[in-house]
């Protein structure tokens, strides 16, 4: 009887039979694409749970700044992942460079070292040496990872209270600082006023009337969407050129437009505020250049190899040691750069800053597709994972939903990316 | 005699890929029947979908077991019907007992409380069956592989048998205890046990098989009674074409001296005080290839590895010389400067990375090669990949295709091109053609020829010593860490080649 009402395990069966044409680059990039869509169906669905709060620029604007955090350790962390290894020491390295940098600046009096600049380098350097300390142990000692990242995680927590006192917080630090996190670039072009803005009876404009748009924003994003498309384009000729399959073209100019599309709204969003916040071009140009790196460069190529044979890649005369250690010297300076960034958005240092970051980190790359057993992930997988927690943050915020139910569903939605993922591999 | 089992029209098929159509297979009850076919025949998939690793639905057929269908959901229902399959990866869990691993997921428990000694008894017995004389507390990790083949078929044995089913179980064996497996399993068949046995080896089938099928290309081709069967006769239909010959004909033209290591030692990496290298002295020649044989556990594989960037072992003494000058070789990337290669006789643990595609392993060795400032070009890497897979014949839909879902002759050809792409001088390969069909190891003597011809110095370590006679111009025979015996090709037999190890095993004693 019961094998009369089981048209599922039949179905499947005609699924498998279907005859399915292998398109090589294209059945990578597939998931990268759902998951974009994922990104943008989370975001419409706030868009109107939240009656059109979410896509409102000042909202976007605060958006990326509370997540760029998340977002650049993630690029470190994603790295650390594909090796093979996990880096639970994040939170805590953000925590402790900020009460570093917080002291540098407003407590020790150092003279010209205090100055912001100054102290962020000094902070970024002190990131990769802590990231040096622990990947050391871990490369030429073969020392878990988990073990001595977890030490990690204690040690720079322990350290971060210790300098700011106890339980005090160290600030307000300068402004020049604070800009790294809340400051926009500046309208070198000037803006240009759409609509002018209501001016109330006492002679004040009224602040979000009227729409005037930060040129010098609007500028750079149509030429990284020109750049983009140009980009595209080359590499689709010169494939062609040497008689290699490229996607077939109208995918490719679908995939193009949409693209654009979304980058031009987003822009116009920028523009229409007060421009590109400064941590978003900073976040956008690591971005870059962690694609570059992974896609293109030898030592990315390593890095996979790395995570997906280890014995392999040394048999192959990859130095993995010394490649463990750099990854982990990379990830320790993502992570001063995230703490830094915390304590410029906070405009002090707390002792809690940081505090329990490493899992929404990790959570972003793996809902981004990596996997735990390394080798596998993409970085513009990590990126979108992290901007899929921010905006079910920030959504579930303005909904006012409970914060201890916002954790619940954003640990619903990992293990569901999780499971998804790893259903469609045993599929194919 | 009963048919004990048949498999009726069998497809299975993959995306994009059919990898059994319509295979019918037919097994009386109490014979050894040998399952044979090339790399990718679908033998494997076969015994997958038999043992219900593919569970029923996934494939279309019939299974038909002692007179019953069955539709097996997984390995555990198969299991439960009495037919075993021991597969080529022995699934052993290294850090616990004999006993522990005979009876894992099969404890003799009372509530969850296992009964260890009434284990171990049971063990003793099982043990004595297959003919393995160790304490069953020995973990496996102690143990060697041949032994570690023993307990999983005394771990068959102990579920109560009907239908053994081992899947190149001699692959990883040396000849001795290939031997002792066989007469094992003509021992279970005077008792009354019915066997399917994958093989490679054609001499083994002929031993012991009494009845061959052929698969090729995912479809039955011939059943062949014991009268029938003969070397030939197998080769013919498992590649479609008659091979005359095993070996490439080559005309070896060998210049000077390209490599040479002087009085090598090493140490193991654990047990300090054990020498398991003593003091080796080899050459190799320009455009000659060299053998190395010798018994399983003779340090073959030692040797090469701490020879290559001292990837095994401790305290390393000895000098490499490449073109009379010494060169350092003291780490991996160093001896591949140098011009120096080993392929692994483990390509699944050290030679592949699985979850990537054709291309990105092969350039691994030689990322410089496809890149400039350290920036890959993608589209000169295509064309290397491309081009070695011409040259190589790897069989693959794409470059793009995962390594880990080739078979293991395809796998082979992939762990070659990527060291013949890092253009080396000289090139160890170490059991190039283990595990892999007849129709695959041709096609990699032909390239080891052609490498010969090209002038590079090859050194070849091998297990079966007709290959060695066939593909070599020199054999060195090498025995508990020291060489016994150096003889040109055309003058060794299989019996010289034994005399050298016994004689040396004397002299060592």
């Amino acid at each position: 009887m019961s094998t009369e009402s089981a048209p599922a395990p039949q179905g499947n069966v005609g699924e498998e039979q279907r005859p399915r044409i292998a398109v090589s680059a294209l059945t990578t990039n597939l998931r990268e694409y759902g998951l974009i869509i994922a990104l943008i169906v989370i975001m419409l669905f706030f868009q109107f749970t939240t009656s059109g709060t979410l896509f409102k620029p000042v909202n976007l604007s605060n958006l990326v700044q509370q997540n760029s955090f998340i977002i650049v350790m993630a690029l470190g962390m994603l790295l650390v992942i594909v090796s093979g290894y996990i880096d639970l020491s994040v939170g805590s390295v953000a925590g402790f460079i900020g009460a570093l940098a917080a002291n540098m600046m407003v407590i020790w009096q150092l003279g010209p070292l205090s100055n912001p600049l100054v102290v962020s380098i000094v902070c970024l350097i002190v990131g990769g040496l802590i990231g040096a300390a622990q990947g050391y142990w871990i490369a030429y000692h073969r020392i878990p990872s988990f073990i001595v990242t977890l030490a990690g995680m204690l040690i720079f927590r322990g350290i971060c209270q210790a300098l700011l006192g106890g339980g005090s917080s160290v600030g307000p630090l300068p402004d020049g600082f604070k800009a790294l996190s809340s400051g926009f670039i500046p309208d070198v072009i000037g803006p240009l006023t759409l609509i002018p803005p209501t001016v109330n009876a006492a002679g004040k404009t009224i602040m979000g009337s009227g729409l005037t748009l930060h040129m010098t924003t609007v500028v750079l994003g149509v030429i990284a969407v020109v750049a983009y498309a140009y980009f595209g384009l080359r590499t689709r000729r010169k494939r062609e050129r040497h008689g290699y399959e490229a996607e077939p073209f109208p995918l490719f100019v679908i995939k193009t437009l949409v693209a654009s599309a979304l980058a031009l709204f987003l822009v116009y969003e920028f523009a229409s505020y007060r421009g590109l916040p400064v941590v978003l071009l900073v976040m956008g140009v690591l971005i870059s250049l962690f694609v570059f790196v992974t896609k293109r460069m030898t030592i990315g190529r390593r890095i996979y190899a790395m995570g997906g044979n280890p014995k392999a890649a040394q048999l192959s005369g990859i130095n993995t040691e010394r490649l463990t250690l750099l990854v982990f010297i990379n990830m320790g300076v993502l992570s001063a750069l995230g703490g830094l960034i915390i304590a410029a958005r906070l405009g002090q240092a707390v002792p809690a800053a940081g505090l329990g970051s490493e899992l929404d980190v990790i959570a972003a790359v793996f809902i981004g597709g990596a996997s735990a057993m390394g080798g596998v992930g993409q970085v513009i997988g990590a990126v979108v994972g992290g901007f899929i927690m921010g905006v079910m943050n920030n959504g579930m915020s303005i909904m006012g939903v409970n914060v201890d139910w916002q954790q619940v569903v954003k640990g619903l939605v990992l293990l569901g990316a999780v499971i998804f993922d790893v259903y469609n591999k045993n599929k194919a | 005699m009963t048919t004990i089992l048949e498999m009726r029209d069998i497809t299975k098929t993959f995306p994009g890929v059919k990898a059994l159509s319509n295979v019918n297979l037919s097994v009386e009850e109490g014979e050894i029947h040998a399952v044979v076919g090339e790399n990718g025949a679908g033998k494997s998939t076969l015994m997958k979908v038999l043992s219900g690793v593919y569970p029923s639905g996934t494939y279309d057929g019939q299974i038909i077991f002692q007179g019953q269908e069955c539709q097996f959901k997984g390995i555990h229902d198969s299991e439960h019907k009495g037919i075993v399959i021991i597969h080529q990866e022995l699934a052993l869990v290294p850090m616990l007992s004999i006993t522990e691993n005979i009876f894992l997921g099969n404890e003799n428990a009372r509530y969850g409380v296992i009964d260890w000694d009434a284990n171990e008894q049971r063990t003793a017995a099982l043990l004595k069956k297959v003919g393995l004389n160790e304490d069953p507390k020995t973990l496996i990790t102690n143990i060697g592989v041949g032994k570690q083949q023993l307990v999983e078929i005394a771990k068959a044995l102990s579920k109560d048998v009907k239908l053994l089913i081992l899947d190149e179980p001699t692959a990883s064996l040396s000849e001795k205890d290939s031997q002792a497996l066989l007469d094992l399993l003509l021992e279970f068949k005077r008792q009354g046990m019915t066997s399917i046995l994958i093989s490679h080896k054609l001499n083994e089938i002929n031993r012991v098989a009494d009845k061959v099928t052929v698969i090729r290309d995912g479809r039955t081709i011939e059943t062949l009674a014991k009268k029938d069967i003969s070397e030939d006769r197998i080769i013919t239909s498992m590649v479609g074409r008659s091979l005359d010959d095993r070996y490439p004909p080559r005309e070896p033209k060998i210049g000077e001296v390209v490599f040479e290591v002087k009085n090598w030692s090493v140490y193991h990496p654990i047990h300090a005080e054990r020498q398991v290298i003593k003091g080796i002295d080899i050459n190799v020649r320009k455009g000659e290839v060299v053998g190395i044989a010798g018994l399983m556990g003779a340090g073959r594989t030692e040797f090469a590895m701490s020879l290559f960037g001292r990837s095994y072992g401790r305290r390393i003494t000895g000098e490499v010389l490449l073109k009379g000058k010494p060169v350092d070789v003291s780490s991996v990337s160093k001896a591949v400067q140098h011009g120096i290669a080993y392929v692994t006789e483990d390509r699944k643990t050290y030679g592949l990375n699985l979850i990537d595609h054709i291309k990105h392993n092969i350039t691994l060795a030689n990322l410089g090669g496809v890149s400039r400032h350290s920036v890959i070009d993608d589209l000169r890497e295509l064309a290397v990949a491309n081009d070695y897979r011409k040259k190589t014949n790897i069989r693959a839909s794409s470059v793009y295709q995962l390594t880990g879902n080739l078979s293991g002759g395809n796998q082979q050809k992939v762990v070659l091109s990527k060291w013949l792409f890092a253009d080396p001088d000289v090139l160890i390969l170490d059991e190039p053609t283990r595990g892999i069909d007849v129709g695959a190891k041709y096609e990699i003597y032909t390239i080891i020829a052609r490498l010969a011809s090209e002038g590079k110095a090859i050194v070849v370590i091998s297990s079966e010593m007709p290959e060695l006679l066939g593909i070599t111009d020199r054999i060195y025979v090498m025995n508990e860490g020291r060489i016994v015996g150096e003889m040109p090709a055309a003058d060794a037999s299989q019996e010289k080649i034994m005399r050298a190890i016994v004689r040396g095993e004397g002299k060592a004693a």
